[in-house]
């Protein structure tokens, strides 16, 4: 089934020239949908492209009814765009609207506009398939996309469209970064957010709409949710995060067009899509900044640190130990012996930790801005935290006048 | 490299402050009494090995610098977050056996005031847990709950839908529930956080009667000019506990210095 | 077309009725805990769902199908926990990721299947096909009483009344943890309400209800109807108990005047083609929520 050199040719552009211009656009989309859907992140509306994308629907079978009775063939492209960018906006009015004017939270607006919209253009599809002119105007690859059989003209007008989104964003890269990075401060260093943001959902309908005849309009959000959601988990810094995710998103535009292209059946849309779903599932398990085994990998770490304390200093105090999780930890460390009892290593343990408390004690009484910090890194063995002058400080401290701790 | 392998120790180790951490507040009547509690979200600790007590019949305050770990203390020992390690009695068991003499009251903000529902419908959420699934609401948990409510001074307002109701008076409301629940430890996180003088006086009364009757009341607090005023005891919190005692002793100046920092809003100096 | 009456639109307007009833019930504490979109992503990830069932047992069957539905949305809905949790994302985000990327597999396994010959396209599992439930039995008010032509009734109307029953016991049944788990969760938490379960349960009962809707109305209904009339009876009301009432008028007016839009309306303006009944449902369950948007008295909510 899967034959690797119509793959690599198709990687290579070599698969046809339609495939050719349509993989070059769904690169420039994909990357284009990946950086637009950062800013949509972090703004938390990446929902809002999905009642943007259900809204074209009415839109394009508007267009379609409209071009037909002038004579038109009704499938020419970019009538149907038009049609599907203008219901667009007035689906995304109509969220705006239900969210300002009403009591409605986003998410009830959002929902409300996505299955109306997608409800009313359904209707206008069964009208135009009754009429009987449906068929050949394949409207219904609106629905999931395609881009087998794509005319020439339709691959340069995609083509030339994501290129021009991928411009416009790339112009406007820098005050929507202001606005999602830091409000007060674009505010104060004269951008104007609402502006930007209408802006930011301006560049969401153009990626939208150059995404529904190649992605499709149900599946055309992906392009704008997943890449960020994955390159979140690779980065904590804004700047990073949009780079990444634009690179994810030109990723999956790239081999998702190539495999649709060697592989039969494997319509290019959903395809594209699962190709950015596997980027994003290796992110959420494997990226170190943020991933599942990396953090649990931490969070174990940490736990056993916070068990190996507190039982070393229960041994200091003599006492019993009886938490499970804690007994567990010493005794893989060898620190207690079977029974309970602390060994040599544990006595000696015992009394670094101790020592290092006390020195952590004082530490976090000299800093208590940073006692969340100071909490973590008392776990760790003093020298690798602080230099030698900090610790000679505390010890310093520790000591006091009289040679003992200085009274709470 | 060890510190210890390197160098001898210098004190003897009676002086520790760790050996001093052993050393609670009798704990023979504690209402609430947490042990080693740590809490981390992933790998940033919030408490880290947090012993305190607070007893029966005082009110106790748990104060510190945001990020502190006060309601997080509170909401680890209810169970609503997991913790890493440590354990909380109430009443000196644990919290299943004796869930019902506890009344928690959440942070106003948490919630989505603009929810169908009057007051009085949230005033009798406070039953739900003591009439089971099936019993209906009749006209003695309906009395009840209209008690709890003129105790708050809320009566008036019983029908009215909670959004149209001010901080104050949602803040009353959800005291009210608290009372509804018969319970004899009350938590409360932030009870005065963004309400008007009025509702304030009306709440610490309430919770002063309560603890004469041999109630038990533990707030998280942040405004420390009225610590003294209306507490008996105190925690004193910044991730580790600071100290943990009546007021007198453990709410000092020396101690909020070491919880607050340079941050620290003097206490108000006292007349008396 | 008297003596069809009862057959050609008394039926199937009854299965859109029935499921549009179920779905909204259960909409009003979606729209009330903010997981108005939760309703939108397990309806597209039944489509996978019964995409694998049908593989696994090469069989169009129901029961199977069924099952195999709300097996994918209960894993849709574990993913969007997990992916929310782990990646600290917000909640439409992290549903966006899982609905997405299931939708996509549906599709591709679908392409890759030879499922076509059985009829089944990803149009058909998005808007159904409520015109074709009639029940031909159904001549005249007699066959009402008739057993064998009773047993002719579409079996979808039997499982969508059964559906809209489990409904209806498990409001009553877990009327207060609900209530009080979706009002004030951290409050239920402290008083021992199994908040996560009660969740839980709530997302399982509109996964069941969503692929048996799905199977006989499509998931465009299944969306509008879990969102749209419970949305406009919030701005009808203050009250929860008269909320779920008018979100079940809301429910039931759009799917009559949909349906009757769809058919009769159309043939009444003389146009000479009828259109999806199961689109034009969800137009008019639209139409009513801008109604209540623009009048309803409680639409600016109780603080404004």
């Amino acid at each position: 089934m899967f034959d690797i050199s119509a793959f690599v040719d198709a990687l290579t552009f070599r698969a046809g020239y339609n495939t050719a211009i349509v993989a070059i656009g769904a690169i420039l989309l994909g990357w284009a949908g990946g950086t637009v859907g950062t800013y949509l992140l972090l703004r938390q509306r990446s929902l809002v492209s999905d009642a943007l994308s259900h809204a074209t629907l009415p839109g394009v079978g508007v267009a379609f009814l409209v071009m037909a009775w002038f004579g038109g063939s009704g499938r020419f492209l970019p009538g149907l765009l038009l049609g599907a960018a203008i219901s667009a906006m007035i689906g995304l009015a109509c969220v705006e609207w239900l969210t300002r004017r009403t009591r409605l939270k986003s998410d009830a607006a959002i929902g409300a506009v996505l299955s109306s919209f997608f409800g009313l253009g359904i209707v206008l599809l069964t009208v135009i398939q009754s009429l009987g002119i449906g068929r050949q105007a394949g409207i219904g690859s609106f629905l999931l996309g395609s881009t087998s059989g794509m005319l020439r003209n339709e691959a340069y007008t995609l083509a030339a469209l994501a290129l021009f989104v991928a411009f416009l964003v790339f112009v406007f890269r820098r005050p929507l970064t202001l606005v999602c990075f830091d409000e007060t401060f674009a505010r104060t260093s004269g951008i104007d957010i609402r502006r930007t943001d209408l802006l930011l959902m301006f560049l969401v309908m153009a990626v939208t709409v150059t995404g529904l005849r190649i992605v499709g309009l149900i599946l055309v959000v992906a392009l704008l949710i997943i890449p960020p959601v994955a390159a979140r988990f690779w980065t904590e810094k804004t700047g990073t995060m949009i780079v990444a995710s634009g690179l994810i998103g030109a990723a999956s535009g790239f081999v998702g067009t190539a495999l649709s292209a060697s592989v039969p059946n494997f319509p290019a849309g959903p395809v594209i899509v699962l190709v950015a779903a596997v980027l994003f599932a290796l992110s959420l398990l494997f990226a170190p900044a943020r991933g599942v085994f990396y953090g649990l990998y931490r969070a174990r770490a940490f736990s056993r640190k916070v068990h190996r304390r507190q039982g070393l200093l229960a041994i200091l105090r003599g006492e019993a130990i009886y938490d499970h999780d804690t007994l567990k930890v010493l005794r893989s460390e060898k620190l207690i012996h079977g029974d309970g009892t602390p060994t040599r290593a544990g006595l000696d343990a015992a009394e670094t930790a101790a020592r290092e408390e006390a020195l952590w004690t004082i530490y976090a009484r000299n800093n208590p801005d940073a006692a969340n910090r100071a909490a973590r890194m008392r776990l760790d063995p003093i020298a690798e935290r602080l230099t030698a002058g900090e610790i000679a400080e505390l010890e310093r401290q520790f000591a006091g006048p009289s040679g003992v701790l200085p009274a709470r | 490299m060890r510190w210890a392998a390197t160098r001898p120790l210098p004190v003897s180790t009676a002086n520790w402050p760790v050996a001093e951490m052993n050393v609670h507040v009798a704990d023979s009547g504690a209402a609430l009494k947490v042990r080693g509690l740590s809490v981390a979200y992933g790998d940033k600790p919030a408490l880290s090995s947090v012993d305190a007590a607070f007893q029966q019949g005082r009110m106790s305050a748990i104060v510190g610098p945001n990020g502190a770990g006060k309601s997080t203390l509170l909401k680890a020992a209810m169970g609503i977050i997991p913790s890493i390690s440590g354990d909380a009695l109430f009443f000196g068991r644990p919290l299943d056996e004796v869930r019902s003499r506890i009344a928690y009251v959440p942070q106003r903000a948490s919630v989505d005031w603009d929810f169908p529902a009057t007051v009085i419908d949230v005033v009798l959420m406070g039953l739900y847990r003591s009439l089971g699934p099936f019993k209906l609401i009749g006209r003695g948990q309906r009395a009840l709950a209209l008690n709890c409510l003129e105790e708050v001074d809320m009566v008036s307002l019983a029908d009215r839908q909670i959004g149209q109701l001010s901080g104050g008076q949602q803040q009353r409301v959800f005291i009210a529930r608290a009372l509804a629940q018969k319970a004899d430890l009350l938590l409360l996180d932030e009870p005065f956080a963004g309400v008007d003088a009025a509702t304030e006086k009306t709440i610490i009364t309430l919770l002063k009667k309560l603890v004469r009757e041999g109630g038990t009341a533990v707030a998280v607090h942040h405004d420390l000019s009225t610590v003294t005023a209306y507490f008996d005891d105190v925690l004193v919190l910044n991730v580790r506990r600071i100290a943990n005692g009546p007021v007198d002793k453990a709410f000092t100046e020396e101690h909020l210095a070491e919880a607050y920092g340079g941050r620290l809003v003097q206490p108000e100096p006292e007349l008396a | 077309m008297g003596d069809f009456y009862i057959g050609l639109v008394l039926v199937p307007m009854t299965i859109g009725a029935l499921a549009a009833v179920s779905c909204a019930l259960l909409g009003n504490f979606l729209v009330l805990r903010k997981q108005s979109l939760m309703g939108d992503a397990v309806s597209h990830v039944v489509l996978p769902g019964i995409v694998v069932a049908f593989i696994v047992t090469g069989s169009i069957s129901v029961w199977p199908m069924l099952l195999g539905a709300a097996a994918a949305a209960l894993i849709s809905a574990l993913l969007i926990e997990l992916v929310r949790n782990l990646g600290k994302v917000e909640p439409g985000a992290a549903m966006g990721v899982v609905f997405t990327a299931l939708f996509a597999l549906g599709v591709v396994l679908l392409e890759q299947s030879d499922t076509r010959q059985v009829h089944f396209d990803v149009e058909h599992a998005l808007y159904g096909n409520l015109e074709s439930l009639v029940w031909l039995s159904g001549m005249d008010a007699q066959s009402l009483f008739d057993r064998q032509a009773l047993a002719d009734l579409p079996p979808q109307l039997a499982r969508l009344a059964l559906a809209l029953v489990a409904v209806v016991i498990f409001l009553i049944a877990f009327w207060r943890q609900l209530v009080v788990s979706t009002f004030d969760p951290v409050f239920a938490q402290a008083t021992g309400v199994p908040v996560r379960l009660v969740g839980a349960a709530l997302i399982s009962l509109v996964a069941i209800v969503a692929v048996t809707a799905f199977e006989a109305v499509g998931a465009i209904i299944t969306i509008a109807m879990l969102i749209c009339p419970a949305a406009a009876a919030r701005l009808m009301t203050n009250r929860l108990i008269p909320q779920l009432l008018w979100s079940v008028l809301f429910a039931l007016l759009s799917a009559v005047v949909g349906f009757w839009a769809a058919g009769s309306g159309m043939a009444l303006i003389g146009s000479g083609f009828s259109v999806s009944a199961a689109g034009m449902i969800a137009a008019v369950s639209g139409i009513i929520l801008a109604a209540c948007a623009l009048a309803a008295p409680q639409r600016r909510g109780a603080a404004g």
